[in-house]
């Protein structure tokens, strides 16, 4: 594996242990600025830990994690400057339920951008229409939704303006019919050369809008390739196993 | 599916047309079959019914009886004594004072913010004007009166100048304002020891510095509690649990004994003050602890949501965790208050007389033997108020936040 400049995510033999368990075994990846990559695997695989350590709220205990040329260390100020790069949308949307959808959107770039209200208003009221729900604005979370709360949580994470965007099992918690509505506001971004990094096992998406898969196992990264590769040549023995599982 | 799925939607039609032909069923059966229902259903029931039929003819009775008997000259001729205590007679016009500030910034509020102010702006106007029906002398009569209208006025003044931001401000500032003026000592004003203060005026100087320090006490200690830093955390471990296995009466004791000893040679602090320590070091331990579960309650990822856009972490307390963690304990917290409000009673042990200590004195009174219910009648009113009022208000605050809807 050989980094270049245009690698903006790069991970080297990535540890991560709870207590006494090894839920990172070693997991080396890279993605390139305005990629998309589907990371798929059975419950307990590291794939969502793995995610979660590209933004800091799992910390890493041995190897290397650069994102957009900084290192994640220890130190506050590369983990404040990665995360203002970094959004992530969550499995259970994680809205603010004491704030408005609008206020819930405003507040990272008020208070960490610090923009004026009326700035940051203005991005709001475009994301919103953006993931197509302009007229929630003043409603709360708990008024909306599931499909409408994730794009809500969507458009919180782009209001930051990010260079890369996580997604964490972003629709397993949706009601099927709501599915779609998420999906296609997360391919819409793919078009507009987001990089994005989605652990999901939608893979109607992954087949129309991932540049490359990555299927995790046992805190390992087992197997990648592009979306063709995966579904009809996989490799690993894994990989085959866990595909007709959920593609009965 | 092609053939199931039309005919469930058929289905789903005719329900939806006999669910709105069909009226509910009818569950009122008259006065008759209403007291049978719920007063004399079995005999265990109607014997209950008989019984508290009784108890409540004979309190009724009772309290008729007391109404028309009740010799309120007692309340009437010792109002001053149950209102300031000893507060120096001269000087009592800066109560007076200070009572006026809060009715004028209340009749601001009530303009301004409407829902509760507006409540409690209603509910002190109709106690003052209840109070200046009682026997009170002209110059009572008038001064109540005057403040009535200075909630008017107050009113009045918000419709002209809208800013909430002033008035918040302004009552930020009182509680200092309010102290200095009663305290003097500053700017040609007599100084009045607070040891002088007494009856309601000590109740609420006690019940306000109590409530004001004490809550940003416990939230601190709440938020230590929970702490990466050992040192912060075992420190508001150690002192919530101490101060939580020592009784009040213990407490306020110890503070009239102890701090004193900690106070460099020729300091001394005034017993009142002592007083108001202890009670905000008692109340914030209790706080502490109904915090931390509001805390616990507020959900792992809203962190890590808050985390993810970049909040660090004194915004992700502030913005994020606090006001729902606050939220979901305000029935605990005002709880708390409400005992915090009564026990104020008891600096009776470092010999001040508050409300309750002064009734005790004014029921030995040589001309006043024997109308111990009146004296009690009354201050058990005024701590109703004080107490409903804070329940009142954490009612109509629970509603305006939404507590259990979102």
């Amino acid at each position: 594996m050989v980094s270049t400049d245009s690698d903006i995510i790069i991970a080297k033999d990535v540890h991560k242990w709870y207590g006494g368990f090894h839920a990172l075994r070693g997991v080396s990846m890279t993605v390139k600025k305005g990629e998309v990559v589907v990371v798929f695997g059975p419950s307990g695989s590291g794939k969502s830990t793995f995610i979660r350590t590209i933004n800091r709220l799992e910390e890493h205990q041995r190897g290397q994690i650069i994102v957009d040329g900084i290192e994640l260390t220890n130190d506050i100020r590369n983990i404040e400057a990665i995360r203002m790069e970094v959004g992530m949308v969550f499995q259970q949307f994680n809205l603010f339920p004491h704030l408005t959808v609008r206020d819930n959107i405003m507040l990272a770039p008020m208070w960490v951008r610090k923009w004026n209200r009326d700035k940051a208003d203005q991005v709001a009221k475009e994301l919103l229409e953006r993931v197509g729900i302009p007229e929630q604005a003043d409603k709360y979370p708990n008024q909306l939704s599931g499909g409408q709360q994730q794009r809500v949580a969507i458009a919180r994470a782009l209001a930051m303006q990010p260079k890369i965007m996580l997604f964490d099992e972003p629709t397993s918690a949706l009601d099927p019919e709501m599915i779609k509505e998420v999906l296609d506001v997360m391919t819409q971004l793919a078009k507009s050369g987001m990089t994005m990094i989605c652990v999901t096992h939608e893979m109607g998406f992954a087949r129309g809008v991932a540049k490359r898969m990555m299927f995790f196992d046992g805190g390992l990264l087992i197997e990648e390739g592009t979306p063709e590769q995966i579904f009809h040549n996989p490799q690993h023995d894994r990989t085959k196993l866990f595909l007709s599982q959920i593609l009965h | 599916m092609g053939v199931i799925l039309p005919h469930s939607h058929t289905h789903q039609l005719n329900m939806a047309t006999t669910t709105d032909t069909l009226k509910p069923p009818v569950t009122s059966v008259g006065v008759i079959g209403w007291l049978h229902k719920n007063l004399f259903s079995s005999w265990l029931n109607s014997i209950l019914t008989i019984v508290a039929l009784w108890l409540i003819y004979n309190l009724a009775v009772g309290l008729v009886g007391f109404v028309l008997s009740a010799n309120w000259n007692v309340v009437v001729a010792n109002l001053r004594l149950f209102m300031i205590g000893r507060y120096t007679l001269e000087e009592a016009w800066r109560v007076e004072v200070s009572a006026a500030v809060v009715a004028f910034l209340l009749g601001a509020s009530w303009r301004l913010w409407r829902g509760i102010m507006q409540q409690v702006g209603i509910a002190i106007g109709a106690l003052f004007v209840v109070l200046a029906l009682l026997p009170f002398d002209m110059n009572a009569r008038l001064y109540l009166a005057g403040i009535v209208a200075l909630i008017a006025i107050g009113f009045g003044c918000a419709l002209v100048v809208r800013s909430r931001r002033l008035f918040l401000a302004l009552w930020v500032l009182s509680p200092f304002v309010i102290a200095v003026l009663l305290a003097g000592g500053v700017a040609g004003l007599p100084a009045v020891a607070p040891d002088l203060w007494g009856g309601l005026l000590l109740t609420l100087a006690l019940a306000v510095v109590g409530v004001g320090l004490s809550f940003p006490l416990g939230v601190l200690l709440a938020v230590g509690r929970q702490s990466d830093y050992p040192v912060i955390k075992w420190f508001s471990i150690l002192y919530i649990e101490i101060v939580r296995g020592v009784p009040l009466i213990t407490v306020i004791f110890a503070a009239q004994i102890i701090l004193p000893i900690f106070l460099p040679e020729g300091m001394s602090i005034d017993r009142v003050v002592r007083a108001m320590v202890a009670f905000v070091l008692f109340t914030a331990a209790y706080l502490a602890e109904i915090v931390r579960g509001g805390l616990q309650a507020v959900g792992r990822g809203q962190g890590e949501a808050a985390k993810a856009i970049g909040l660090n972490t004194f915004q992700i307390l502030w913005l994020i965790i606090l006001p729902q963690a606050l939220r979901s304990v305000i029935p605990a917290i005002v709880g708390q208050f409400i005992s915090l409000f009564k026990d104020t009673s008891l600096v009776a042990i470092a010999g001040l007389l508050d409300l309750a200590g002064i009734a005790n004195s004014v029921i030995s009174q040589k001309e006043f033997l024997g109308l111990q219910n009146e004296v009690l009648v009354f201050i058990a009113a005024i701590y109703f108020v004080g107490c409903y009022a804070m329940t009142y208000a954490s009612r109509r605050l629970e509603k305006k936040l939404g507590v259990g809807e979102r």
